[in-house]
């Protein structure tokens, strides 16, 4: 799920759920959560990029 | 016992052998101190005044007749109210909470008391240690001994401020993100974060199991190790061995760390590293590459763990919360399980890297805390030119070390023009080789002044 449209659903619940001061929370967490997927942790399946000391990237 | 706020434990020791003193002497003269302050600081939110004069009286008693427990003999030592003292309610600051009375002793006290310790009372803190400041308490905010207006930091806010303020000589917090450093920052003492996994966490109310740790605040490092060595299973109580800041190799890792710091913050963190320098220390300036995700990892995390914890009150009794804890712990509902794997690949990458720099260091050097003890009631601070939530700001410098598990201390290293503290940390890879360094460090390092010439006086 891309980070905008969990969001999406994510604000949507907050009003669903009657908390609307939960949203600029949900969508602090949005940055956060882009800036860890950015850091390509995971890898790439196809035999991409993964960081971290001893990396032939770094 | 005109100097309660400035006794060390290990000066009480030697005053107690030579019998110049009594515990119930240091126990009354810390309660006199609740007496007349704790209305104005609501540190305590129990004081358990008979049964400390109790313990402090078998105390004296067990001296007189041979028997010396050790260096924690007689001892008034305060305990964050997160964690389990039995026959008394643990209530973590909040409603949820109301009508637990803890069966037993966490392990912790429990190793307290056998070492000779009196167990003064239950202090106040950041509503189930969820929060930086101390504010949203079930209770009402404690206040920092040295300003009444602000924070003394959180969550551990009324344990620095028990000690800061001569209430106890010493006091048990607890850490998921820096909620022992950071009050001990605030508020002028020193803060010991031990190696993840070190001190039971056992009777303990969690907020994240894979970041929660417990340790001392105290005045002193040789006091911390102390305390220490008394709650890790298997120590024996006693100072660290005394070691040079000759030769000593620090590394100051300034890429995220430095970027965002109070003007006055920066200025003590410089004259304490100049203080270190003229006395024979290295000290060289260290990267952490991936520094940048330690909020993120930290935070998906924390939101995650805590959410879990606190799923069921969330659904049947949400009104009890304070509401910006609630909000936090709702929040957490909301990481994705692909999310919360990311961040436990970067806590791996990032203990990696903090391993790596400590490789080639003694230990890391940085501040504790990037602002001084901020305003009660104030969301965020204008810093740099940039408004800052005060939370993301208090956590900044800490919360690594939770994610990695790196023994942490704080330390006393100055003041601002205000009269607030600034403090120190050092990180090292083992708890017993950082005590030495940072006894080391902290005898360099221009402390802090007592509260009674400040917030307290008058």
């Amino acid at each position: 799920m891309t980070i905008e449209d969990w969001l999406r659903g994510a604000l949507a619940d907050a009003d669903r759920r009657n908390l609307p001061d939960l949203k600029p929370l949900l969508e602090a967490l949005a940055r956060s959560t882009k800036v860890l997927r950015d850091a390509n942790l995971m890898g790439d399946l196809t035999g991409g990029a993964r960081p971290g000391p001893g990396h032939p990237d770094e | 016992m005109n100097d309660i706020s400035t006794l060390s434990v290990e000066e009480f020791g030697r005053r107690l052998r030579a019998r110049e003193v009594t515990a119930r002497q240091v126990t009354d003269a810390c309660l006199a101190r609740i007496d007349s302050d704790n209305a104005r600081l609501n540190a305590f939110i129990l004081v358990m005044a008979d049964a400390a004069r109790a313990q402090a009286r078998a105390a004296d008693e067990e001296l007189a007749a041979g028997r010396d427990r050790g260096a924690l003999h007689g001892v008034p030592v305060s305990i964050k109210d997160l964690i389990d003292v039995a026959g008394t309610p643990t209530t973590a600051a909040s409603r949820v909470r109301a009508g637990h009375v803890a069966s037993h002793d966490a392990p912790v006290v429990v190793a307290l008391r056998e070492a000779g310790a009196v167990i003064i009372g239950k202090t106040n803190l950041h509503e189930f240690a969820f929060g930086t400041t101390n504010e949203e308490s079930a209770f009402g905010p404690a206040r920092n001994p040295y300003d009444l207006t602000r924070s003394p930091g959180g969550s551990s806010g009324g344990s620095a401020a028990s000690v800061a303020a001569g209430m106890a000589l010493a006091t048990i917090g607890t850490d998921t993100g820096g909620s022992i450093r950071i009050p001990a920052a605030a508020c002028g003492i020193v803060g010991l974060k031990p190696r993840i996994g070190e001190v039971s966490t056992d009777g303990v109310v969690p907020l994240s199991r894979r970041l929660d740790h417990v340790g001392p605040l105290t005045r002193t490092v040789a006091d911390a190790a102390l305390l220490y060595r008394a709650i890790c299973a298997g120590s024996k109580p006693r100072s660290p061995a005394p070691m040079p800041v000759t030769g000593l190799k620090l590394g100051v890792p300034r890429n995220y760390f430095l970027d965002v710091l109070d003007d006055e913050v920066r200025r003590c963190f410089e004259v304490a590293i100049d203080q270190l320098r003229s006395a024979g220390a290295r000290v060289t300036d260290v990267t952490i590459r991936h520094a940048h995700l330690t909020a993120p990892t930290y935070l998906h995390l924390v939101l995650a763990d805590a959410a879990a914890l606190h799923a069921d009150t969330l659904e049947r009794v949400p009104e009890l919360y304070t509401a910006p804890v609630r909000l936090r712990l709702e929040m957490g509902r909301y990481v994705m399980a692909e999310d919360y794997v990311r961040a436990l690949e970067a806590r791996e990458m990032l203990r990696r890297e903090v391993d790596s720099a400590l490789a080639v260091f003694d230990a890391l050097v940085l501040p504790a805390l990037p602002i001084p003890a901020p305003a009660i009631g104030v969301p965020s601070v204008h810093i740099g030119g940039v408004s800052e939530p005060v939370r993301n700001l208090m956590l900044r410098l800490t919360q690594l070390f939770n994610v990695t598990g790196h023994p942490a201390i704080a330390i006393p290293a100055g003041i601002t023009s205000s009269g607030l503290p600034c403090s120190v940390q050092l990180v090292g890879g083992e708890t017993e080789q950082l005590l030495p360094v940072a006894a080391a460090c902290e005898a360099q390092m221009a402390g802090v002044p007592s509260p009674r010439s400040g917030g307290l006086a008058g």
